[in-house]
Order: C-alpha cells, then sequence, then structure tokens
C-alpha cells in the first residue's frame, strides 16, 4: 500500500518538475511561445489544455482494452479533438473576450503534442486512476511554465501584471518581449535556469550517493 | 533515477499475444468514438449556442455604440435586392447595415458588418460610415484568429485604429506601410502584421463597394421625406 501511495504521487509530481512537458520535453512550443505575451492568456491556454489532457487520459484509459491498437491514432485523435471542439464553445460562451486573445490557438491544442504524447506513452497503459494523476501533473506543469513565460513578458512587455500597472508610468515597456522573439528570449533564459538547477542537483545527488 | 523515469514513461514491452482483431471490431470502433464524439458535440453545441448568440449581440451592440460616437440607438435595416428601408428584418432581407441615430433623432451615420480572410482566419469586423462626410467614422473587429502580438493589432494597437476615425472612401481605400500616409483615403498597415492590415482595407473596400450607394439612396430618400415635414410645419 506505501509503496502504491508513493507510486501515485510520483507519477502525479513528475510533470511539475523532473518531466515537465516545457521544460525538460520541450513539449507544445506553440501555444508556449505563441499566446504567453500576457499572464492570463498564459493562464486561459493552460487551463484549456488541463481540460483537454484531463479528459481525454480520462477516456483513452477508460476505453485501453476496448480500443484496437491497429486504430488507437484515430481515436485519440477523435477523443482530443472533442475535448477541444467542446473547450472552444465553452471559452466562446463563459469567456469571449479570452476566446478571441486566444484567436486560432485554441483549436490548435489538437495538435499538441504533449496531449497526444501523454495518451500514448501513459493513459493508454495505466489504469484510471494512474492516468488522471499523470494528466493533473502534466497538466500542472504545463500550466506552472506557461505562467512563468507570461509573467516574465507582460511584467517587461507591459509593465503590468494579469492587466494590473504594477510598474509604475516611469517605465518604458520593452515592447519586444510581447512580440514572438520576447517568446523566444523567455523560454531560453528559463530552460537555461531550469537546466542549470537541474545540472546542480543531479550533481549534488551524485556527491551524496 | 533514470530507471524510476522509465518506469511512467515507457512501461516494459510484453509481447502482444491476442489475436487481430477484424475489420468489423475495427470499424465498431472508431464508429463507436465518431458516435460518442459527435454526441457530446452536438449537446455541447446546443448547450452554448444560445450564451454564445448572446455574447455576438452585445459585442455587437457595444461596437455600433463605438463606430457611431454619440449613438443611443440604432435600427438594422432591410435589404431587398435593390435598396434599403426600415422595418423589422426577418433574417433572410436583414441587412448588415445599422442605422445609428443621436440625441433628437439625428441620424448621425450607418454601421456596416463584413468580413474578409484574414491571416489565420475569416476576419469580422464593424465600421461607422458618415453619408455627409463621406467617410469612415470608426471601425471595430468583432471576430478575430490573427496571431497573438501581431496580426491581433488590428484590434489592439490604437495607431491603427486612428486611420479610421476619418478615412475617405473615395478614391478606393489602399492600404500604404508604416509612416508614409500622405492622403485621407490610405491606410498605414502595421509592421509586422501587414496581410492582417490587407485584409482590413480588403473588407473595408468591399463593404464600401456594396454599401455606399444603397446608403446614399436611403439617406437621400430621409432627407426628402424629412424637408416636406418640415415645410408644413413653417
Amino acid at each position: 500500500m506505501g509503496v502504491d501511495q508513493h507510486t501515485d504521487w510520483d507519477v502525479l509530481i513528475k510533470g511539475l518538475w523532473r518531466e515537465n512537458p516545457v521544460f525538460v520535453a520541450v513539449l507544445g512550443m506553440c501555444p508556449t511561445l505563441a499566446v504567453t505575451n500576457t499572464a492570463i492568456n498564459s493562464l486561459a491556454m493552460a487551463s484549456a489544455t488541463f481540460f483537454v489532457l484531463f479528459f481525454s487520459s480520462l477516456f483513452v484509459s477508460l476505453l485501453r482494452k476496448v480500443i484496437a491498437k491497429e486504430v488507437r491514432i484515430t481515436t485519440y485523435i477523435v477523443i482530443i479533438a472533442t475535448f477541444v471542439s467542446l473547450v472552444d464553445m465553452l471559452l466562446a460562451a463563459l469567456v469571449p473576450d479570452i476566446h478571441k486573445e486566444l484567436g486560432a490557438f485554441i483549436a490548435l491544442i489538437v495538435v499538441n503534442c504533449l496531449i497526444l504524447g501523454r495518451q500514448e506513452a501513459f493513459a493508454a497503459k495505466n489504469k484510471v486512476g494512474l492516468a488522471l494523476m499523470d494528466a493533473i501533473g502534466m497538466g500542472l506543469g504545463f500550466t506552472i511554465a506557461l505562467l512563468m513565460i507570461g509573467i516574465v513578458r507582460e511584467i517587461l512587455g507591459n509593465g503590468s501584471l494579469f492587466d494590473i500597472p504594477i510598474l509604475g508610468a516611469s517605465f518604458e515597456p520593452w515592447i519586444i518581449m510581447i512580440l514572438p522573439p520576447g517568446g523566444f528570449f523567455t523560454l531560453g533564459f528559463l530552460l537555461l535556469i531550469f537546466n542549470t538547477v537541474a545540472q546542480r542537483r543531479a550533481r549534488a545527488n551524485a556527491i551524496t550517493s | 533515477m533514470m530507471s524510476e523515469n522509465q518506469q511512467f514513461t515507457s512501461p516494459p514491452v510484453t509481447p502482444d499475444m491476442s489475436p487481430e482483431p477484424g475489420p468489423a471490431r475495427l470499424i465498431a470502433t472508431l464508429g463507436l468514438a465518431g458516435f460518442f464524439a459527435g454526441l457530446l458535440l452536438v449537446s455541447g453545441f446546443v448547450l452554448t449556442k444560445p450564451i454564445i448568440e448572446q455574447n455576438k449581440a452585445e459585442a455587437l451592440k457595444a461596437a455600433v455604440y463605438q463606430v457611431l460616437e454619440g449613438c443611443v440607438t440604432f435600427e438594422q435595416l432591410i435589404w431587398d435586392g435593390k435598396i434599403l428601408s426600415q422595418g423589422t428584418p426577418t433574417g433572410e432581407n436583414a441587412a448588415p447595415v445599422y442605422i445609428g441615430v443621436g440625441e433628437g433623432g439625428r441620424v448621425l451615420g450607418f454601421a456596416i458588418t463584413t468580413e474578409e480572410p484574414g491571416f489565420q482566419d475569416i476576419i469580422k469586423a464593424i465600421y461607422g460610415y458618415d453619408p455627409v462626410l463621406d467617410q469612415i467614422i470608426g471601425m471595430e473587429i468583432l471576430e478575430s484568429k490573427e496571431t497573438p502580438g501581431l496580426g491581433d493589432k488590428i484590434f489592439k494597437d490604437a495607431n491603427f485604429k486612428t486611420n479610421f476615425d476619418a478615412l475617405a472612401v473615395s478614391p478606393e481605400i489602399i492600404s500604404v506601410k508604416h509612416g508614409e500616409k500622405k492622403n485621407p483615403n490610405e491606410i498605414e498597415a502595421i509592421t509586422g502584421a501587414t496581410i492582417s492590415s490587407k485584409a482590413v482595407t480588403r473588407l473595408l473596400q468591399k463593404g464600401m463597394a456594396a454599401w455606399r450607394e444603397p446608403i446614399q439612396l436611403f439617406f437621400q430618400g430621409m432627407k426628402q421625406q424629412s424637408l416636406p415635414a418640415q415645410d408644413q410645419k413653417s
């Protein structure tokens, strides 16, 4: 029992840091670079992706014994596309302004390799509980990564955070940070920090062991 | 550490000894997936459609008030294929033209909805047209899926929007590079979003080509109707 609990917990937290989909696996780069120009856009895109990942994992895991392996990819795509279309309708109905901001990138969640990757690598091979833990962990890891990039870009590019001005009127916004190059700069900088910390940790662990 | 990671991402592969499924099973799997996907999507569509329609109507209402400054009420016009007229639009004969009225019943102008393919998808916009000055007096984007940070400047860039404060429609509206605007019929394009800027130019060109003349005729007719009434009063 104890071992199982440890395993479940490990499945959940691995997506946050050790196997973070953005900073380690470098998956889902299209939304990561395109819609992280503000913190609210990042949060909205990450929430939409989380929703799709969670429900896709639920159904793929539930139906893993029913879906024949010859048609599994097609079936996963149908499941994922269904939830992407649903999230698109829900955002248009509930938060039309954010739906307008995210533009075509909501529909592009269908081709986010993070989602299809988790179905093929994990949900299709594990029980529902574990598949959902994995989806929550990976979804949160993706949310954290997008939020970090969005926060940096909005503060430097607009002088605000969640549309609230925080750097005062004297601050001259770095416009480039909300433009596409700003996405690459921020991602590169955060990857550098992430990898440096990971390497130092690995080195410290090696010395300890 | 590495072996622990592999435990979750790549479980040990065991040889698949199960018999190969027949075509009927494969078709049934995909058919069922399609059926349930369709069921979920149609349910979602039916549930969200009224809310989305209401959001669009509110956005349209707000946009009309923005493109026709000082507007207190507006009315959608009817198009019979030849002339514009006032009445109750039924859907089939509803023109994408709204007459905006200000304080004292004065006609401020006409708001026209129009659309054109942009960089990503169809851009839907509404703009205000003043038939007396024969110029566009405001423009708002209703729907757009243009690239965040670039193409979406067509509705976020305040400088770009000033192009439409007093844009002459004759000679035909054209798009010029940023900083090269010399004439009142020119739109300064957004640097890095030329396709989106040109799409906005095209949608205004098309809108004006379709509705300028009918609006002028309708407006002249309104003025002629009001003149005898004023003569009677005097």
